[in-house]
């Protein structure tokens, strides 16, 4: 009896094995082994059209530099500043659209799929269509600023700091309907009688948003916050298309340095060694965030 | 009171503001090469189909379209073959290692496409995956997989298990009762991961840029980004071909509103 039962769960485990395994190949091939080789060509020197130097081993030394590198340096200050300024601002207005979206009102159907619009839309599109209203000729922004006072307008995207702001705006216009559905996810599992016995005790609105909504919305918020935090890091359709990282290095992300040392000047060991230490600045950011959040992400039930 | 006016505003500005801005892309790709250098430029279009004329027959807009529509089609169909049993298998089996599978996934899920992005054209460059269509395709599966499994494992799991350990009772294997009984339960998780993988695939540019090189096999993302005229940057069929690439994103969306909606925060709860 013991022994049939064991059989059966000893088939049963190789069925399942069957199941993952086409799965689980993909995902070696095309994720896990690139990363490992990635970890392993940072390991070297390696330059594009210059074959005759051989791809030497030299330990952490790409890392080394890495850290003294004044470029670097200055692309990790832009995106933090980037991460920071445009995951604060997605979270405040996904919170906002959460909570016109959780309203029962006619239409919501629509209003609903207007907002996800943003957000469906390819990121290389929303970049053009910005890039095209903060244009110094044809642009919306000046002919709604300025109207046909022509030599009023402003080539907005030829300053640094407006250039920076105009790629974190485009950000925030694309993805704060995802941080919303995470956060309207985080709404909708509220329990509606304590909205009941707060407006009982005389709760106005804004009291019950500040001392029951909020702090329910905390798992919520969090959640949309680490999602935000990790895509935010590795942005770089925007800055390729808006403004390859100029003027000057105003918006040039470790991303973009990352593609254009490796991609652009044919250095494979530094270019990896950059890559490599973007995934373990979202790796280490994240393994904070799950903590922070007190729960194991993978057993989780659905609400 | 003051309940109802802030929700109406609410609701005007925040339609208002993910309209409005590729509603001016709409009406440019509409105007005359006249009306978009006029100073100030007309806020209306007289009504031309010209830049859409163009951008089709001299910037390869025909090629970029049919190309998204195979790379994106072939995603989604390969991702869901690969991510129907790892999810089932997941979801209801005993299977050793199952956290180890888990966190592999998760981890994927976070890696920034740089980190792989010089190993993978290595290695597309030796099996000649370089400017093809399938070069990409191989990628992207492997980049869904892990949020598909996810959406998929979380609908398999309210599944009842009931009419499953039923067909196991009559003999049927592993793979037939997936089939069989709970593939057809779990239809709407299906759509979802569908829905999901292909807006992924139809929108995705980076891996695109790097493995395509030739206008006749790169995708719409890649054309839209490296849009060129020959002195001057043509707005106008860069804008046709953007309401190109948007218009089927619309359609998804307005139809499958509520799909996205819940996939999104399924897949996101799960982690």
């Amino acid at each position: 009896m013991i022994r049939a039962h064991s059989l059966l769960r000893h088939r049963e485990g190789l069925a399942a094995w069957s199941m993952v395994a086409p799965a689980l190949l993909v995902t070696m091939v095309f994720a896990v082994y690139p990363v490992l080789d990635s970890l392993w060509l940072s390991l070297h020197h390696i330059f594009v059209g210059i074959p005759q130097l051989g791809s030497p081993f030299v330990g952490l030394d790409n890392y080394v530099a890495l850290f003294h590198d004044p470029v670097a340096r200055q692309a990790l200050v832009v995106t933090l500043a980037f991460v920071l300024l445009s995951t604060l601002l997605e979270l405040a207005c996904g919170l906002i659209i959460a909570l016109v979206i959780h309203e029962r009102f006619r239409g919501r159907g629509l209003v609903r799929a207007a907002i996800l619009i943003p957000w469906a839309i390819p990121t290389v599109v929303a970049s053009q269509l910005w890039r095209y209203i903060f244009n110094d000729q044809y642009g919306f922004a000046n002919l709604l600023l300025f109207g046909d006072r022509v030599t009023d307008y402003v080539p907005w995207l030829a300053y640094p700091g407006v250039a920076f702001a105009v790629v974190v705006l485009t950000d925030v216009w694309k993805t704060s309907s995802f941080a919303a559905l995470l956060i309207l996810a985080g709404l909708q599992v509220i329990p509606h009688d304590l909205y009941d016995a707060a407006r009982v005790d005389g709760a106005r609105m804004w009291q019950r948003f500040w001392h029951i909504t909020l702090p329910l919305l905390k798992p919520a918020l969090l959640l949309a916050l680490l999602f935000r935090t990790m895509d935010a890091f590795r942005v770089f359709d925007l800055v390729f298309v808006m403004t390859q990282g100029g003027p000057g290095d105003a918006t040039q992300t470790l991303q973009f340095y990352g593609y254009q040392t490796l991609f652009t000047e044919g250095r494979i060991g530094y270019g990896s060694a950059i890559s490599v230490a973007v995934f373990l600045m979202i790796l280490a950011l994240s393994l904070t965030y799950l903590r922070a959040m007190g729960s194991n992400l993978l057993e989780r039930r659905r609400p | 009171m003051t309940r109802r006016i802030l929700l109406a505003g609410g609701i005007l500005a925040t339609v208002g503001l993910s309209l409005l801005p590729f509603l001016w892309f709409v009406l440019t790709s509409f105007k005359s090469q006249t009306e978009i250098e006029a100073a100030p430029p007309p806020w209306w279009p007289s009504g031309s189909l010209g830049f859409y004329r163009t951008a089709l027959f001299d910037h390869h807009l025909f090629d970029y379209a049919l190309n998204s529509v195979v790379v994106a089609g072939a995603t989604t169909l390969l991702a869901l073959l690969f991510a129907i049993p790892a999810a089932y298998a997941l979801a209801r089996l005993t299977i050793p290692g199952k956290q180890g599978i888990l966190a592999v996934l998760l981890c994927v899920s976070m890696f920034p496409q740089m980190a792989i992005a010089g190993p993978i054209w290595r290695l597309l460059d030796s099996l000649g995956g370089l400017n093809h269509r399938w070069g990409v395709v191989l990628p992207y599966v492997a980049l869904t997989l892990p949020l598909a499994i996810w959406i998929l494992a979380s609908f398999f799991k309210e599944l009842p298990p009931e009419l499953e350990d039923a067909a196991r009772v009559d003999g049927c294997g592993t793979w037939g009762t997936l089939f069989r009984i709970t593939l057809p339960l779990a239809t709407p998780g299906i759509f979802t991961a569908a829905i999901l993988i292909l807006i992924y695939a139809w929108n995705e540019f980076f891996f695109a840029l790097l493995i395509l090189t030739q206008p006749e096999q790169q995708t719409l993302p890649v054309g839209i980004a490296l849009f060129q005229g020959e002195f001057t940057m043509p707005w106008g069929e860069l804008a046709a071909a953007s309401v190109v690439a948007t218009l089927p994103l619309i359609g998804v969306v307005l139809l499958c509103q509520r799909w996205i909606v819940s996939g999104l925060s399924a897949g996101a709860v799960k982690g």
